[in-house]
This record gives structure tokens, C-alpha cells and sequence, in this order.
């Protein structure tokens, strides 16, 4: 177990909590009931934290998973870029990420949504359709948007988080300690995105299919009760890799990179393309810009 | 040492109270307790699987508890009403049932505090919400600023109603150096905690059906509606049952004050949908899912128009002096007004407020059946409590149950 919290508080808490925690929170054995808040702990105790989390997913999964803490890097501020004249619609990003990122099979969730459009009402997002069904994409008059989380700027759902259980990070990344997360879901709600997921039923990912390469604010497993969303693939990203979506896109339509840097992929676009973000009137300020690249 | 031996026979006087009753109580608590036990059943098998046992989903993630949390929080508010001219006014006739409208606001807050709890999908992680021992967003999160001010205002009420009774049970009028200001600070913590209910929607520009000026006002006029309801019923069984004498002019003038008030939300309902229908932007179809439906998706218009005709004719039977002093178009009228109250917070603001979501998908919500269960069984904790509370301070209110001191050394 970690010490990372006193007794005398933990006495107390578990008095307060009683029967709700019993019942709950069975399954995690080896990483402690009551934790304090990441930033809180120092670097042992965080080191502690991850191998108790491994314990725990060796026993649920019997399958050896890495749980990295790669911090942000100095100079870095990522930021991505879509193609909608490129996109076409075959979501093979959506099913990439569900795979990378250890989303619930069961039920499913999935953490980027394409929506389908009519050319002719252009973005449009009440006449827009995410459960279109095609056996050749992209259908004639119709144009894609995949939207995932957007990185903003200025986050609304941090804002309205009532426990500081997701914040923006030194990099740009807007991430969510799972064991923090109360499952109010006032993030779902403040998203003007629809960018957050909650884990609404316990999730079920077979062992087989578990991605084991994972980051502690990232595609970790989760359990039912709290929200989740894009990361932009920290556990990737951090270690300069692509995110999975970027890689499996047949058509390129998807730019990532670090906006500090004058000879990256991403300024190039911002320099060269007509740029445009979802939802400006909010001043969200995306880290997620749409481009027309013919 | 005269003041503990006095509280602890408070304590013990109040369980006899509680034990002793006729069939028709005892009925009553065995009903509740019955909803409860159905409650905590769907609640435990709630817990073991997931919020999935709900009809929310991601497309509308806040539903019946939430509506219900809203809508209590109008309730407990709704004390206020009767605080207001009783204690700042000096206005006789309804003193004695202010501190009824205490209780009231004691049971509501204690639900609403219930809502939240089984909304959660951590409710083991609930500590994260108390200051000092977990970390709070302040001041940056509405829902954090609604834990404290939700928080104060039970204990505030709690304190108030339990002093004043203390002081009655010992025969003695409560010292109004402490007791007055106290009041008076519920009065705006009442309108603070509505108001802060109203800004966790009202803050969030991604759900256009919320992110209106007039929506912490809606909830203000509202809640002086429902809230006064309920006391109204109450104030006519305890005059049956109990020796309590509560005057027609009381019961008069706040059916009479209800009706302003909700002459004042159906004017400013009104005023938003004029503001959505003749606009006629994008934002109209959150409006249109509530009164016409979207593209075949109908599943709360029924509802939302039963909400409208109940508060009408409320409003008429209320504003009408004949109607509002007959016995049942009186207690005709205050059903409608909570039944319609009860719609307009609990399904008409949360629903169609995420309905379609943000991308504009049109998940149809509708509560499961578990959802309701829970829902009825706080519905009857809050019921069981308040019923208890009442019990107690009837006889403390009409001098039947007073300390030994205060018989013997006369009140």
C-alpha cells in the first residue's frame, strides 16, 4: 500500500464513507481506497502509485501493463490539424483509438465521433448524422467532420469540474485523473464538444486486445463511474510519436504537432491553409484547427 | 448541568413522540419505509452495475435525479416566503408556521444532498467535495460553490429550527439577539442557494437552453411557488389533527402570494419563449423538442404541456379570491401547481436543456424504471424525515411537550 495519505485522515474518511465504500470499490487491491490528489504526491509516492496500479491490472487482466508518467516536454504545445477536404468518412481513426487507447468494448465507447454532413447546408451540427452507414464512403454530396476532444485553450469543462479532477497540462494536453473523478459529469455537460465519455457500466476490454504500452493520464484501463476522453495519445506523443489517428489515416487528412516549432508539420498548415476552429463564438480557443486543404 | 439533563430529555421525550401515533401514522411510516426499502434495492444493484441501469447516456448525462435535485432546491428555498413576513414584518398570522417552512427546508436540502449522491458515479469518492479534506475548484466550479452554499443552508436551518424549538421546549421565547440575525441571514442564503442552483446551467454557454439571463430568476419565481404548496396541505392536516390553530387568513394570503408569483414565472416562461420562437435561430430546437417534439421525437411533449395547463390553472384558481378560499379548489390548486412546477424543473429545464446534445444528436431520454425507484424512495427519506420533524414540534409548538423545569418553575 502507499502511505501517501495519513492515518488520521484516512481513519476519518472511512467513517464518513462506510457502507457506500464497501460496496463499491471491491475490485482495485493493491492501490489505495483514499488518495490524495495527484499533484500532491511526490515522486516516490507516484512510483508507488503506479505499481500498485500494475498489480491491479496484472490481476484483472493477467496481462503486464506498463503505466507511464512521461511528463510534459520544455518547448512543447501540441496542437492538431484536420483536412475536411481530405477526410472521407471511413473511420478507421475512430476504431485506431479504441484499440490504442483501451476504450470499453462493452459497452462501447469511443472517444472520436465523424459526423456526416450535406455539402450543401455546410457544418451544420443539427442536421448532422453520426450514425450514417455506407458501404462506400465518402457518399455522394456529403462531406466528414470527425470531432474529438479539442484541446482548448480554455477548457470549460476544467472549469466546471468541482474537484480539480481534470486539468490542462504544461503541454496543452487536457487530461482526467481516473481516480479522482467523482462522476458528476458537469464536464460532460460544460463540453461543447460532446468530446467527454462516461463510463456509464463497468468497462470490458478482452485481455487480448489490451494495449499494455499505457500513460498514468492517459489510455490506462478504467473502471465504471468516471469520465474519459482524447489525449492526444500522450502515452505516444510524449515519446514523439504520432497518435494513433494521424498513423491510420489512409488519406493523410490528420496533421499533428508542436506549435512552438517554426518547422513543424502543424505551423506549416496554419501558415499555408485556410484555418478555422468548431464553435468560435465560445472562445474555447481549440487547439484543434479544421482546414480545406484543396 | 440543568441545560444537558434538559437536552438529553429533549432527546429522549422526542423518540417517545416519534413511537406513538395511530394507525393512520403508522400507516404512513410503513409506506415510506417501504418506498425506501424498494429505493435502497434499485440503489445497491445501481451501485453493482453502473449508472447504466438509467436511461442516461453520454447524449443526455443528467436526467430525473438531477431535475429532482433542481426542483427541491426550490423547495428549500421557498422557506424564505414565509420567514420573510413573519419575522421581518411582524406579521401575526402565519409566525407560527415559519418554522414548518424551516423543517421543510431541513427535509428538502437533506434530499437534494440524496440526488446528488446517487448522480454520482463515485459516491465513495463524495469526500472529494468537503473542504480541507478534499480539493474543492473554488472558485471556478458552480457545483462546488452549490456543495457550500447547500451545505450552509442546512445547517443554518438545522441550528435555527432546533434552537427555537429548545427554547420553547424550556419555556422560554428565543433570545432574538442571536435568533433574529439568524433568520435574516437565511433570507438571502434562501435566494443564494437558488440562485448558485440556477448558474451551475446558467454558466455553461455549450447548452444554449440554459445559458439565459432570466434562468436564476425562472428558478426564484418558481420555487416560491412549489415550496408554499407543500406547506399549505400541511398546514390544513396539522389543523385537523393537532390542536394547532392556524388562522383562514394565513392560508389565504399565501395562496394569494403564490399566485403573483406565479403569475411571475408564466410571465417570464413567456418571455423566453417568445425570445426562442420569434428569433428563430438555432437554438429554437431545444424549445421545439419540449412543446412540439423533433422530427418525430415526442417523449416529453405530453409532459411539458401538462406542465403549462397545471400552472395556468393554478394561477387562476389562486389569483380568483372565491377559488382560493374553497376548501378544494384550494388544495386543487396547490396539486396542480406542484405537479406543474414538479414538470417544468424536473423534466422541462434538464431534458430538452441537453436535448439534442452539443453535435446535435437526438438521444431520447425517458427515466428507467430504477431512476424512478430511487427517485421515490429519497422522495420518502424526505417524507419519513420531515414527517418525524413535524411530529415533534407540534406538541413543542402548542406547549403540550415541555421540560420538567418548565412545568414546575412555569413557562
Amino acid at each position: 500500500m502507499s502511505g501517501c495519505m495519513t492515518i488520521s485522515r484516512r481513519d476519518f474518511m472511512c467513517a464518513v464513507a462506510g457502507c457506500a465504500a464497501a460496496a463499491s470499490c471491491s475490485e482495485p487491491t493493491h492501490t489505495p481506497f483514499f488518495r490524495d490528489h495527484l499533484h500532491e504526491l511526490d515522486e516516490k509516492q507516484i512510483e508507488q502509485l503506479v505499481a500498485d496500479l500494475e498489480a491491479d491490472y496484472k490481476d484483472q487482466y493477467g496481462v503486464d501493463i506498463e503505466v507511464g508518467t512521461q511528463g510534459p516536454r520544455e518547448g512543447v504545445q501540441f496542437a492538431y490539424a484536420l483536412d475536411i477536404s481530405r477526410c472521407i468518412g471511413c473511420r478507421r481513426c475512430v476504431h485506431a483509438c479504441v484499440e490504442e487507447n483501451n476504450q470499453s468494448r462493452d459497452p462501447e465507447v469511443q472517444w472520436i465521433r465523424v459526423l456526416e454532413m450535406d455539402k450543401a447546408r455546410g457544418i451544420d451540427f443539427a442536421h448532422a448524422n453520426a450514425y450514417y452507414e455506407a458501404e462506400k464512403v465518402p457518399r455522394d454530396g456529403h462531406f466528414y467532420l470527425p470531432v474529438a476532444c479539442q484541446h482548448c485553450a480554455d477548457p470549460p469543462c476544467v472549469k466546471s469540474c468541482p474537484v480539480n479532477a481534470t486539468w490542462k497540462e504544461p503541454d496543452g494536453i487536457v487530461v482526467i485523473d481516473y481516480d479522482w473523478c467523482i462522476g458528476c459529469r458537469c464536464c460532460v455537460s460544460s463540453c461543447p464538444y460532446g468530446a467527454r465519455h462516461f463510463n456509464w457500466a463497468e468497462p470490458e476490454i478482452p485481455a487480448e486486445d489490451i494495449n499494455p504500452k499505457t500513460h498514468l493520464l492517459g489510455n490506462r484501463p478504467r473502471h465504471k463511474g468516471v469520465v474519459e476522453k482524447c489525449t492526444f495519445c500522450i502515452q505516444r506523443t510524449r515519446e514523439g510519436l504520432y497518435p494513433a489517428c494521424v498513423e491510420v489515416c489512409p488519406v493523410g487528412a490528420r496533421k499533428f504537432g508542436n506549435l512552438l516549432d517554426p518547422l513543424s508539420e502543424i505551423r506549416e498548415v496554419l501558415r499555408s491553409k485556410r484555418i478555422f476552429v468548431l464553435k468560435t463564438e465560445l472562445e474555447t480557443h481549440p487547439r484543434f484547427f479544421y482546414f480545406y486543404g484543396v | 448541568m440543568q441545560t444537558y439533563k434538559n437536552f438529553v430529555g429533549f432527546v429522549s421525550g422526542s423518540l417517545r413522540i416519534i413511537l406513538r401515533g395511530g394507525p393512520l401514522y403508522w400507516a404512513w411510516i410503513v409506506a415510506l419505509l417501504v418506498m425506501i426499502g424498494i429505493g435502497g434495492y434499485f440503489y445497491a444493484e445501481q451501485l453493482q452495475h453502473g449508472l447504466i441501469t438509467t436511461s442516461m447516456r453520454d447524449q443526455c448525462s443528467w436526467g430525473l435525479y438531477i431535475g429532482n435535485f433542481t426542483f427541491l432546491v426550490g423547495v428549500a428555498a421557498a422557506a424564505v416566503l414565509l420567514v420573510v413576513p413573519a419575522y421581518v414584518y411582524h406579521w401575526g398570522p402565519i409566525k407560527e408556521v415559519a418554522i414548518l417552512g424551516e423543517l421543510l427546508a431541513v427535509a428538502a436540502i437533506a434530499m437534494c444532498g440524496l440526488f446528488v449522491f446517487v448522480d454520482i458515479g463515485h459516491p465513495e469518492r463524495a469526500w472529494h467535495l468537503i473542504p480541507w479534506f478534499g480539493r474543492l475548484n473554488l472558485p471556478s466550479s458552480l457545483l462546488a460553490w452549490d456543495v457550500i452554499v447547500l451545505n450552509g443552508y442546512l445547517v443554518l436551518n438545522f441550528v435555527i429550527v432546533t434552537y427555537m424549538l429548545f427554547r420553547y421546549f424550556l419555556g422560554k421565547k428565543p433570545n432574538t439577539s442571536i435568533f433574529t440575525p439568524l433568520v435574516l441571514f437565511s433570507i438571502p442564503c434562501a435566494i443564494g442557494i437558488h440562485t448558485v442552483t440556477a448558474f451551475l446551467y446558467n454558466g455553461l454557454p455549450a447548452r444554449p437552453f440554459w445559458n439565459t439571463a432570466i434562468l436564476a430568476p425562472r428558478f426564484i419565481a418558481s420555487a416560491l411557488c412549489s415550496g408554499p404548496a407543500v406547506l399549505l396541505v400541511l398546514m390544513q392536516i396539522l389543523r385537523r389533527f393537532t390542536r394547532f390553530e392556524i388562522r383562514d387568513e394565513a392560508i389565504w394570503k399565501i395562496a394569494e402570494l403564490m399566485a403573483y408569483f406565479m403569475g411571475l414565472n408564466l410571465f417570464l416562461l413567456g418571455a423566453e419563449v417568445f425570445k426562442e420562437y420569434y428569433s428563430a435561430t438555432e437554438h429554437l430546437i431545444h424549445m421545439q423538442y419540449m412543446f412540439t417534439g423533433v422530427d418525430g421525437h415526442t417523449a416529453i411533449v405530453p409532459f411539458m404541456w401538462l406542465s403549462v395547463f397545471c400552472s395556468i390553472a393554478a394561477f387562476l384558481l389562486f389569483l380568483i379570491p372565491a377559488t382560493r378560499r374553497n376548501v378544494f379548489t384550494l388544495n386543487l390548486g396547490c396539486l396542480l401547481i406542484y405537479l406543474g412546477v414538479y414538470l417544468e424543473k424536473g423534466m422541462g429545464l434538464v431534458i430538452p436543456g441537453m436535448t439534442p446534445d452539443t453535435l446535435g444528436e437526438i438521444y431520447e431520454y425517458f427515466p428507467s424504471r430504477s431512476e424512478i425507484a430511487i427517485s421515490a424512495g429519497i422522495f420518502s427519506v424526505g417524507f419519513l424525515l420531515f414527517t418525524l420533524m413535524v411530529k415533534v414540534a407540534t406538541p413543542i409548538m402548542l406547549g403540550e411537550f415541555r421540560a420538567r423545569s418548565a412545568e414546575t418553575g412555569g413557562a
